[in-house]
C-alpha cells in the first residue's frame, strides 16, 4: 500500500516539477516580451522607414500596401509574406513619390536581400539598398560598398529590362559590372528584374483602381503588423551586412 | 558560510584559465567560431551566455533539492531556455544591429554545452553562492576567449579592432580570417600555442624539482 | 519553384554546408575519433531527427506559434528533446542492432545545435513544407558529409606521424579549417545563371 502512495507522490511530484518550471517560464517570457516589445518595434520601424527614405528620397511618410491576391490594398499582409508588400512613400506635400518594393534573391555566396524604390508610374528606378547579404568581403560585398554601383540605381530606366555591362553602359536601363564581381552585380540586377515582373503589373492595376475614400488620412498602423515576420527575426547569419550600418 | 565565501574567488577563477570552457574544456565551439568574426560580436556573446549562465546556475542551484532527479534535464532546458530568450528580447531591443548580425546564435545558447554542463555537474549539487561564482568564472573565461579569437581575426581579416583602424590604409586585409574558414583555423592554431606553453610550463616544473631533488639543502 | 528548391539543396549541402559554414553541429565533428562507420551511421541518424524537426517546426510555426511568436525557442526545444526520445525508443524497439551501435550519440543529438540551428534558419528564411523538408535532408546530408570526410582524414591521420603537440584537437581544427577553405570553391555554383 505504502509502495503504490509513493510511487503516485512521486510521479505527482514529477508533474508538479515540471508544471512549475513551464509556468515560471510561461510568465518571464511573456513579461520579458511585453516589456521589449515597444522599443523593439521602434527600432524595426526606424529601420525600415531609414531604409525607404534612401531608395525614395523626399519620403516624409509611409504606408504599407498588401497584396491580397486581387488587388493592392493598405493595411497587413499575410504571414511571413515579405514578397507580398510594398510600401508607398509620400512626400512633404502628401504626393505620392513611390514604392518602395523588398526583393531578394540568390546572389553569389548565399541570398541577397534588398529594397528599391519605383516611381509612381513604375517605369523608373529610385533608389536600390542591399538589406542583407553575405558576398565576398572585398569583393562581392562592393554591391554596397562601392557608391558608384549603388548610384547608378538612382535614375535607371526599367523598359523592357535592366541590363547589366560589363564595361560602360550608355543607355539608361544599364548598369555597369562590378570588375571582380560580376556574378554579385548579375545577382543585383536580376533580384530586380524578377521583382519588377511581379510588382509592375500590380502597381499599374493600383494607378487604374478607383481610390477609396480618407485614404490619404489613413493613419500608419502602430501594431507589429506593418513588419512581416521575416523582417521582424532578421536574418541568420553573422558577417553579413546587417541593414543599419553605413 | 565562511567556507563557502571564502572559495568564491579561486572557484571564480578556475573557470578563467584553468578549466576554461573554449581553451581546455573545449565546449561550446557553435557560438565561438561563428560570431567571432569581430570584437564587438564576441563581447556581445560572452556578454549574453555569462548572463544566461548565472542566472541558470542560481536558479538551478536554489531549487536543488526541489528538482527529482528523473526530470531535472528536462527542467534544466526549460529553466536556461527562458533566460536565453529573455537574453534574446533585451539584446534585440537594446542592439539591434548586433542582434541582427547573430539573431540564431544568440538563440543558439541554449544548446551550448557549457550551460547545461555546468549546471549538471556544479550548480545541482552546490549551494547558490559558490554556483554563482562557478558561473561567473566560465562566463568569463569564455568571453575572455571570444575576445581573443575575436580580436586576431578582426585585425587580420578587416584591418580594425573594435571597428577602430589598427593599419593605414594601405594595408590589405586578410580576408579569410573573418570567413568560417579563418574561425577554425585561428582556433587550431591557438589551441597549438597553449599546448605548447603547458608543455613549456610542465618541463619548466619538472626541471625545478629534480634541481631540488638533486641538491638537498 | 524547382530552381529554389535546387539552390535550397545545393547550398545546404555544399555551399553553406552546415559545419563548415555554420559552424554547426560540432559536438560530433571533433568527437568522432575515426570510425567511418560511426560517422555514417551518426550522419543518418542526424538526418531522420532533421526531418522530423523540420516537418515540427513548419506545424509549430504554421498553426502555434502565430499567436505566440515569442514562445518559438522554447517550443522548439521541446520539440526535439521529445523527438529524439522518440526516435530513440523507436530505434530500439525496431533495429536493435543500430541502437548498440550507435550507444551514446542518439541523447548528443538533443543538444546539437545543428538541430535547432534547422529550426532557427528555416523559421528566419520563411520556408514553407516542402522548401524545409528539402532544406532538413540536404542539411542532414551535409553534416553526414562533414562527418565522413573528418572521420576518413582522421583514420589516415592516426596511421601518419604527427607532430605531438598538434595531436588532438588542435589538429582537427586545422584540418577542419582546410576543409572548410576547401568548400567555399563551391560558392558561385548557381551563379552563372
Amino acid at each position: 500500500m505504502t509502495d503504490a502512495a509513493a510511487s503516485r507522490n512521486e510521479a505527482l511530484r514529477l508533474v508538479a516539477t515540471l508544471t512549475i518550471a513551464g509556468l515560471f517560464s510561461g510568465i518571464s517570457i511573456v513579461l520579458a516580451y511585453r516589456t521589449t516589445l515597444p522599443r523593439i518595434q521602434a527600432n524595426q520601424r526606424a529601420a525600415l522607414e531609414r531604409a525607404v527614405f534612401e531608395v525614395l528620397p523626399g519620403t516624409v511618410r509611409l504606408e504599407r500596401l498588401a497584396w491580397d491576391g486581387a488587388k493592392l490594398a493598405a493595411g497587413e499582409a499575410g504571414k511571413g509574406a515579405l514578397q507580398e508588400s510594398i510600401f508607398a512613400g509620400y512626400g512633404a506635400d502628401d504626393a505620392l513619390l513611390g514604392f518602395a518594393v523588398p526583393g531578394a534573391g540568390a546572389g553569389f555566396a548565399d541570398t541577397i536581400k534588398l529594397i528599391y524604390g519605383l516611381d509612381p508610374s513604375g517605369e523608373r528606378v529610385l533608389g536600390m539598398k542591399v538589406l542583407e547579404s553575405r558576398e565576398t568581403p572585398g569583393l562581392g560585398d562592393k554591391i554596397y560598398k562601392d557608391a558608384k554601383f549603388v548610384a547608378e540605381f538612382r535614375a535607371l530606366v526599367v523598359d523592357p529590362v535592366i541590363e547589366l555591362i560589363k564595361g560602360h553602359g550608355e543607355r539608361d536601363n544599364q548598369v555597369d559590372a562590378i570588375t571582380g564581381a560580376t556574378i554579385s552585380s548579375r545577382a543585383v540586377v536580376k533580384i530586380l528584374n524578377q521583382t519588377n515582373t511581379v510588382w509592375r503589373p500590380r502597381i499599374a492595376a493600383l494607378a487604374a483602381q478607383p481610390p477609396e475614400a480618407g485614404d490619404a488620412s489613413r493613419p500608419v498602423p502602430a501594431t507589429s503588423t506593418i513588419l512581416p515576420p521575416d523582417v521582424e527575426r532578421g536574418g541568420p547569419v553573422p558577417g553579413g551586412l546587417t541593414g543599419d550600418k553605413p | 558560510m565562511s567556507s563557502a565565501s571564502g572559495r568564491f574567488l579561486p572557484e571564480m577563477a578556475k573557470g578563467i584559465l584553468r578549466e576554461n570552457p573554449t581553451f581546455v574544456q573545449v565546449l561550446g565551439m557553435c557560438p565561438a567560431l561563428a560570431v567571432t568574426n569581430s570584437v564587438l560580436n564576441g563581447i556581445v556573446m560572452g556578454a549574453a551566455t555569462t548572463f544566461v549562465l548565472v542566472m541558470s546556475s542560481l536558479m538551478i542551484s536554489a531549487l536543488r533539492k526541489l528538482i527529482p532527479s528523473q526530470v531535472r534535464i528536462s527542467t534544466y532546458v526549460v529553466v536556461i531556455a527562458t533566460f536565453v530568450t529573455v537574453a534574446d528580447f533585451t539584446l534585440q531591443a537594446m542592439l539591434p544591429a548586433a542582434h541582427h548580425e547573430m539573431a540564431a546564435f544568440i538563440s543558439l545558447i541554449v544548446v551550448n554545452c557549457v550551460i547545461l554542463g555546468r549546471a549538471e555537474a556544479f550548480a545541482s549539487r552546490n549551494p547558490v553562492l559558490l554556483s554563482i561564482a562557478d558561473a561567473l568564472g566560465m562566463g568569463l573565461g569564455f568571453s575572455l576567449a571570444m575576445v581573443l579569437i575575436g580580436g586576431i581575426r578582426e585585425v587580420l581579416g578587416s584591418g580594425s579592432f573594435f571597428g577602430i583602424p589598427v593599419f593605414g590604409p594601405g594595408f590589405e586585409p586578410w580576408v579569410v580570417m573573418v570567413l568560417p574558414p579563418g574561425g577554425f583555423l585561428v582556433l587550431g592554431v591557438l589551441l597549438l600555442a597553449l599546448a605548447k606553453f603547458a608543455e613549456l610550463r610542465s618541463r619548466a616544473e619538472e626541471q625545478r624539482s629534480r634541481a631540488a631533488g638533486e641538491e638537498p639543502r | 519553384m524547382s530552381a529554389t528548391l535546387l539552390t535550397i539543396f545545393f547550398s545546404a549541402l555544399l555551399i553553406n554546408n552546415f559545419t563548415l559554414s555554420y559552424f554547426l553541429g560540432l559536438c560530433p565533428f571533433f568527437g568522432v575519433s575515426g570510425r567511418l562507420q560511426t560517422a555514417f551511421r551518426l550522419g543518418i541518424a542526424n538526418t531522420f531527427v532533421l526531418i522530423i524537426t523540420s516537418f515540427a517546426t513548419w506545424a509549430l510555426n504554421t498553426y502555434v506559434l502565430v499567436h505566440a511568436p515569442y514562445l518559438s525557442l522554447i517550443a522548439y526545444i521541446l520539440v526535439i528533446a521529445s523527438t529524439v526520445q522518440f526516435v530513440e525508443m523507436v530505434i530500439k524497439k525496431t533495429l536493435p542492432a543500430l541502437f548498440r551501435a550507435l550507444g551514446i550519440y542518439l541523447p548528443l543529438i538533443t543538444t546539437n545545435c545543428a538541430i535547432l540551428g534547422l529550426a532557427l534558419f528555416q523559421t528566419s528564411r520563411g520556408y514553407g513544407l516542402i522548401e524545409g523538408l528539402v532544406f532538413a535532408v540536404a542539411s542532414g546530408l551535409g553534416l553526414m558529409l562533414a562527418l565522413v570526410l573528418m572521420a576518413g582524414i582522421r583514420e589516415e591521420a592516426e596511421l601518419s606521424n604527427v607532430p605531438r603537440l598538434l595531436r588532438g584537437t588542435a589538429m582537427s581544427f586545422l584540418i577542419a579549417g582546410i576543409l572548410s577553405l576547401a568548400f567555399m570553391g563551391f560558392a558561385g555554383l548557381f551563379g552563372g545563371s
